[in-house]
């Protein structure tokens, strides 16, 4: 019974985990652009800004 | 590594060019130049050109009162938002980033290809800015600043609230699912209730925080339908959820039977995510739009007392204001002529094809271009009497009349509901009376019925169907802007089309005459290059590219002179006798040579006549209301088709049309294009504006199309039926399941693994149903 609820704890831990990972993904604007995502793979990396 | 082939195409841009040369104009070169010094020529191996897009040819023209666009915050880091147009695919991102970033002060520039803007921060001088957005104009895109306020206003609220709580119910739907799976199993294998009851208490833990926070859209929906004394298909959702929840909470609280928490989180997830991707494909189409005309504004030159200019939007510019509107500009305001004469394209406005000629006292709206030489108008307030107050009063009798359209969903749900909270009042009266059960017995069960008949694939049947058809609208350039234009354009029998712009496209077209040297045609076009007049551009599409002649005058209103040849009206080349015109013409007169003349006919849009035919053939009637003078109507009627036509229409008179056709039963779509077909738009029950259109036609249409050729409304209106088919397939289906399930829940046979089966498999058929909208 004990390891049930344990269990059952860190199943719920690992969800919210998920579920504020996403919801912070999804403040820092990472669905905004979807194409541009697509194409931006394509480029060399920009020379580190000073 | 060129190739060795003579290169027909300019090397920045793309177009057509002579053999000979690498470029087509001086700002291509300019901006060929400007990449490659920056190191950046790798952009012109990766680019891959979008054949729909005009060439980035470099004009930087447009001047921009900057102030009102730019923030700084307390740091001094000056944002700006611009919307870019040219962008052709990664390269185009790729080099305005990198030439942007190339500038030391630039601490931030980001393009982003899905909405097409610019986000630019700087540090130091505000005016720099200017520079910087002159910058990436010389390599090729058109920029064009968005007001910080506009900007704040548009911020998607809904959308952000419908997401959360999309990944809320997701979560919750997820965990409370394994835990529900654990108990079904471990049911069947003899578990013991108290593991069992923990179970459940988890899942209410779980469940009742998520459901009251992602249900939130649904409830306040409901709430608001129920005491207007209306019901939409919130009202079942709502009820359903609230009463599975907390007949599941009673059950778990007092330790016996099932518990429908899973059932409850699932369904809301399904509808969150449908109201998710309606509002997200509804949002782009609108965005799109709003893109669209926000890159056709310029601000307005203000002209000072003491002769200064000043760059200014068109809507802070006060009556009494001076303003300069020079060659090829669009006037931004209404006003009256004070200074200078020149030709205006008014085709916008009232529908003419011709220009006509301003002279000072002219009165000249908002919307029109400039062709001639550089005009002072004398701002005035849109009171009254004029044309654009008198569509603004016309726009507002039509949607004052416009009832409320009540969409399929809600016909529905309006039977709907009352018949599912009858059949569970029955179950309860059933089992309770005649059955002789206990009361929580039968209260149990008429919930079960409620649970079973929760309208999870109802509610789905047609915005599944909407989302899957606007995006393929828009894919084809075909921007849905209003919720429920499919449902209203599936039922069109009758469209009534504007002519100028509409069917046929603004410039004229050069007609065919075997008898004429090609060497008079090429003689025209050098005198004809230097002109903005539509033709003077017509000759010029005709001719190919030619050199244009050095120091030709344009006599405003009556043509072109260069030295002794002169390219104009019969009256300024001095035709004696000159043959009745029956159309548009054009003169050419050379010293001791005989007089040549050019005639030009309307073009019509491309896959006009074919549209035409193909609506025909939908049994859809069409007709032509136009603004221009009856002989050029009569001749674009004839040519494309239409048997029911109009001309010289005053937007009253076109207004009294469509009511009357409207009055007469029928279902009609106007497309039209003008400011004076905006009040029809208005009238009509759903209408379309090609992109070009008028900014007021485009705000008010419900469908904008882009792109030039007319098969896109015979498109539109098939789709909308095919999908209108669709959804009447999904709501039968939808209904069917219930069918089926209600016997069994009023019988007492639905189990909770059972409910979620059911509601799983009935939306996931409705969604694939809802697929075919795609073909």
């Amino acid at each position: 019974m004990t390891s049930i609820l344990g269990l059952i704890l860190l199943s719920l831990t690992l969800g919210l985990c998920a579920l504020a990972a996403f919801l912070w993904s999804l403040r820092a604007g990472q669905y905004d652009d979807m194409d541009g995502a697509a194409s931006r793979i394509l480029f060399d990396d920009q020379p580190p800004k000073r | 590594m060129t190739l060795p082939v003579p290169q027909t195409v300019c090397a920045h841009c793309g177009t057509d060019i002579h053999a000979g040369g690498r470029f087509c104009c001086a700002g291509c070169s300019a901006a060929f130049d400007t990449i490659n010094g920056l190191g950046l020529g790798q952009y012109y191996t990766r680019l891959v050109r979008d054949p729909a897009l005009a060439p980035n040819r470099p004009d930087p023209t447009d001047r921009w009162d900057l102030a009102r666009c730019v923030t700084t915050d307390q740091a001094g880091l000056h944002s700006l938002t611009l919307a870019v147009d040219g962008l052709h695919c990664g390269a185009c991102v790729w080099l305005i980033e990198t030439a942007l970033g190339r500038e030391p002060n630039v601490i931030r520039s980001r393009v982003n290809l899905t909405t097409r803007r610019l986000q630019l921060g700087w540090t130091g001088d505000v005016a720099d800015g200017g520079r910087l957005v002159w910058l990436v104009e010389s390599l090729g895109y058109r920029l064009v600043p968005f007001d910080a306020a506009r900007l704040a206003a548009a911020s998607d609220r809904t959308g952000r609230e419908l997401i959360w709580a999309m990944a809320v119910a997701g979560f919750a739907a997820g965990n409370v699912m394994l835990l529900s799976i654990a108990i079904w199993i471990g049911d069947s294998q003899g578990m013991g209730p108290a593991v069992r009851d923990a179970l459940h208490l988890v899942s209410a833990l779980i469940a009742l925080p998520a459901i009251a926070y992602a249900g939130r859209p649904f409830f306040r929906a409901a709430w608001v339908a129920l005491r207007a004394g209306r019901t939409n298909m919130d009202v079942p959702i709502s009820v359903g959820v609230i009463l599975v929840t907390a007949l599941s909470l009673v059950e778990t609280l007092a330790g016996a039977g099932d518990a429908y928490f899973d059932s409850a989180c699932t369904l809301l997830f399904f509808l969150l995510i449908g109201r998710v991707m309606d509002h997200r494909a509804r949002g782009r189409a609108r965005a799109t739009a709003e893109q669209l005309l926000a890159l056709r504004h310029s601000d307005v030159t203000v002209l000072a007392a003491d002769g200064t200019t000043e760059q200014r939007a068109a809507a802070s510019v006060a009556p009494g204001t001076r303003i300069l509107a020079a060659m090829g500009s669009r006037i931004g305001v209404d006003g009256v002529v004070e200074l200078g004469s020149a030709p205006l394209d008014t085709s916008l406005v009232t529908g003419e094809s011709l220009p006509v000629l301003a002279t000072p006292g002219t009165t000249v709206f908002a919307g029109t271009i400039n062709l001639g030489a550089t005009l002072t108008i004398l701002c005035t307030a849109s009171g009254a009497g004029t044309l654009l107050a008198e569509c603004v009063r016309l726009i507002e009798v039509a949607e004052s009349r416009r009832g409320r359209f009540v969409e399929l969903a809600d016909r529905v749900a309006r039977r709907y509901a009352p018949t599912v909270h009858l059949a569970a009042l029955l179950t309860f009266f059933g089992w309770w009376g005649f059955g002789h059960a206990t009361i929580e017995h039968a209260l149990l069960t008429a919930c079960a019925v409620l649970i079973i008949t929760c309208p999870c694939a109802l509610a789905l049947a047609v915005p599944a169907v909407q989302v899957l058809a606007t995006q393929r609208l828009f894919q084809r350039g075909i921007l849905l802007k209003s919720a429920t234009a499919l449902e209203r354009l599936a039922k069109v029998d009758a469209v009534v089309f504007d002519k100028t712009g509409t069917l046929t496209v603004p410039l004229p077209e050069l007609m065919p005459d075997p008898s004429r040297d090609p060497a008079d045609l090429a003689a025209a076009a050098q005198l004809a290059a230097g002109s903005r007049h539509p033709l003077a551009r017509a000759l010029l599409v005709a001719s190919g590219p030619v050199v244009a002649a050095e120091a030709v005058r344009e006599v405003p209103g009556r043509g072109m002179e260069w030295g002794e040849t002169r390219l104009g009206s019969s009256l300024f080349v001095g035709v004696a006798n000159p043959p009745p015109a029956d159309g548009p013409e054009l003169w050419l007169g050379r010293p001791s040579r005989a007089p040549v003349r050019f005639r030009f006919a309307e073009a019509l849009r491309p896959s006009t006549r074919e549209t035409i035919a193909t609506l025909a053939r939908m049994h859809i009637g069409a007709s032509i209301l136009s603004g221009d003078r009856r002989a050029s109507v009569s001749a674009i009627a004839g040519q494309c088709g239409i048997a029911a036509w109009q001309g010289e229409c005053t937007p009253v008179e076109k207004f009294a049309a469509i009511e009357a056709l409207r009055q007469s039963g029928h279902q009609l779509l106007m497309v039209g294009d003008g400011l004076n077909d905006a009040p029809s738009l208005a009238a009509a029950s759903v209408s379309m504006s090609p992109a070009s259109a008028a900014d007021l036609s485009q705000t008010i249409a419900d469908v904008v199309f882009q792109g030039s050729g007319l098969d896109a409304v015979s498109e539109t209106i098939a789709v909308a039926r095919r999908a209108q088919a669709i959804m009447r397939g999904n709501i039968a289906l939808a209904i069917g399941y219930n069918l089926l399930m209600v016997p069994l829940a009023m019988a007492g046979l639905v189990t909770p693994w059972l409910a979620a089966a059911a509601m799983s498999s009935s939306s996931l058929l409705v969604l694939g149903n809802s697929w075919r909208v795609r073909k």
